[in-house]
């Protein structure tokens, strides 16, 4: 790998953001409130030094509800960007390996998936499955699943005709053993990337799928739910219910992006 | 002595048929040489005149979409050709082991030295991690390498191409094969480290008592190194001798040119008369006792 300056903002911001997160998700519900309980007593209130971030139309402290969405949206980015990464890469690499028919079908049935933007795709998926979180997860994972196999299937092709591959086989190795365990590591480099860069999107697809109606349904805290209760009092001037779940969406992507970013250099270089 | 040579390659003939095409196109025709036991071959030619393909449809590797069309490869008795993949992988894990050129790229980059040794323990015999490990360190030393225990923990990429090549060797020799074929294992390293490699290769052959197919087109590491060569062009062989009978008396006009064009090899400019004349249709000829010569004018002049 390259020789990249090491003081990189990209790192410190990225990662910065990112360890912020993954902090308030596991121990920020130990110092909130209930993120599902009502307070008739302070409905509407703005953010004070009693509640940080205001409460919302039914008196649930913000806080609570970004913070427990916090939680939900990055374990559910996580799953599903995983699992698309996972799935993909072993498709990839072994339509890669395999080559000729099996490449040409696999890389049609691709095209064919890839002909949707991921989002709607995801949708479609979401809508057809219900709303469950399993589900979401398994729509975004399906959404993103053959940018992997395309990524790991060209550098299969590449590393498949490598001289190394080619002492593999020479000492006796079969052929799912030489893709496996020596072909399939030295592929994963860019599709490491594109998983990093597949988190930041899964969260924005996550709650895009619950601001539209088929993900999370209301009332769990999600971030995506709590954009779409906040919108129809942001004209009314109470902004900090959608703006402030808004606001963790765009660090949460931003940070991924970023540290995505570096990281594709570093592979290049 | 006539004891069955290790490899016979018989009448083999590469190639494959293109599309649209009715007659298949071929890129060694006709090859026949053996290997005796313990012998060292040399295999010379140019880029291209079929010499790596033959090597490598011993171990029924030839690249894609090249295949061996007709002929016999006959290993230590069985045709290699005819076997089923399941028994060629056991012949190629254990009977039959390869050095590539460009030693660095045949490493896998992931892996550390003494892992993809280990591996190869592991995978033939019954042995612990432990153990492994160590006998990958014994190697590495046996094959010359300083620092064995510090080079197991490293990457292919933190050695150089010597080391690297010394590695190969190593991981050849680890499942005791019968037959090492070396394809230009010198090319790439420079003048120090390929004496130094090419002795290790005849260092081996004393220690393990394999039989040895060096591919190369340096006439000089033949030279070195071999007792019998087997000179290849446009995939055919043109000329089998002996190494001193080749550069005493180099018969057929191919072999000349490839001994004219290593700079400081002075016995071929002498007897340019001594050579012949290729005619199409005849098939090799035995001039001297061992010295087979291509088809031509001269040798059946001799012959009758």
């Amino acid at each position: 790998m390259g020789s990249l300056p090491a003081r990189d903002p990209r790192i410190y911001v990225g990662g910065g953001i990112l360890l912020a997160l993954i902090a308030l998700a596991l121990i920020g519900p130990h110092f909130t409130s209930d993120p599902l309980m009502p307070d008739p007593e302070s409905i509407l209130q703005p953010p004070s030094s009693a509640e940080l971030l205001g409460t919302d139309n039914y008196g649930r402290s913000v806080l609570a509800r970004v913070v427990g969405g916090a939680q939900l949206d990055l374990l559910i980015a996580l799953f599903a960007a995983v699992l698309a990464f996972v799935v993909g890469s072993l498709v990839g690499g072994f339509t890669g390996f395999a080559g000729g028919f099996v490449d040409d079908v696999m890389m049609r049935l691709v095209d064919i998936l890839q002909s949707f933007p991921a989002f709607l795709l995801a949708l479609g998926v979401a809508a057809m499955l219900g709303n469950e979180i399993r589900n979401v997860v398994l729509a975004i994972a399906v959404a993103y699943c053959p940018y992997f196999v395309r990524i790991v299937r060209g550098e299969m092709l590449a590393a498949r005709v490598t001289p190394y591959a080619l002492a593999a086989r020479a000492v006796g190795n079969p052929p799912t053993r030489v893709m496996l365990y020596h072909l399939l590591p030295n592929c994963l480099g860019p599709s490491i990337v594109q998983l990093t860069l597949c988190l930041g999107y899964s969260i924005l697809d996550a709650a895009g799928l619950s601001f539209l109606g088929i993900g999370i349904r209301p009332p769990t805290a999600e971030w995506g739910v709590l954009v779409a209760e906040g919108t129809q009092y942001v004209n009314s001037g109470q902004w900090w219910i959608a703006g402030f779940p808004g606001l963790a969406i765009l660090l949460a992507v931003l940070c991924f992006n970023l540290l995505g970013d570096r990281l594709r250099e570093a592979v290049r270089a | 002595m006539p004891e069955l040579p290790l490899l016979d390659i018989d009448r083999l003939t590469i190639g494959y048929t293109p599309h649209h095409a009715r007659e298949p196109v071929h890129v060694v025709r006709d090859v026949s040489f053996t290997v005796g036991r313990q012998e060292i071959v040399g295999l010379v030619g140019e880029s291209g005149s079929g010499k790596t393909q033959t090597a490598r449809a011993v171990l029924r590797m030839t690249t894609p979409p090249l295949q061996p069309l007709a002929g016999r490869i006959v290993l230590d008795g069985t045709d290699l050709l005819t076997l089923p993949e399941q028994s060629m992988r056991r012949v190629r894990g254990a009977k039959v082991a390869m050095i590539f050129q460009d030693p660095r790229s045949s490493l896998n980059p992931l892996m550390r030295i003494g892992d993809q040794l280990a591996r190869v323990y592991t995978s033939h015999q019954r042995i612990s991690q432990r153990a492994a490990w160590q006998e990958a360190i014994d190697m590495l030393r046996r094959v010359g390498i300083a620092g064995p225990a510090r080079v197991a923990r490293s990457y292919p990429h933190q050695l150089s191409g010597g080391m690297c090549q010394r590695v190969m060797i190593g991981l050849a020799l680890g499942i005791r094969p019968a037959l090492l074929i070396a394809d230009e294992p010198t090319t790439g390293l420079d003048v120090t480290i390929q004496a130094q490699i090419l002795e290790l290769i005849q260092q081996t052959r004393a220690e393990t008592g394999a039989s040895i197919l060096l591919i190369t087109h340096d006439l000089g590491v033949i030279a070195e190194t071999c007792q019998r060569v087997v000179v290849m062009f446009d995939g055919r062989i043109v000329e089998i001798a002996t190494v001193e009978e080749l550069f005493r008396n180099p018969m057929h006009p191919h072999t000349l040119r490839l001994l004219r064009a290593t700079p400081g090899t002075p016995v071929s400019a002498h007897k340019p008369a001594e050579t012949v004349v290729e005619e199409p249709g005849v098939g090799l000829r035995e001039l001297a006792p061992g010295h087979f010569v291509l088809g031509h004018k001269l040798a059946q002049e001799i012959a009758r």
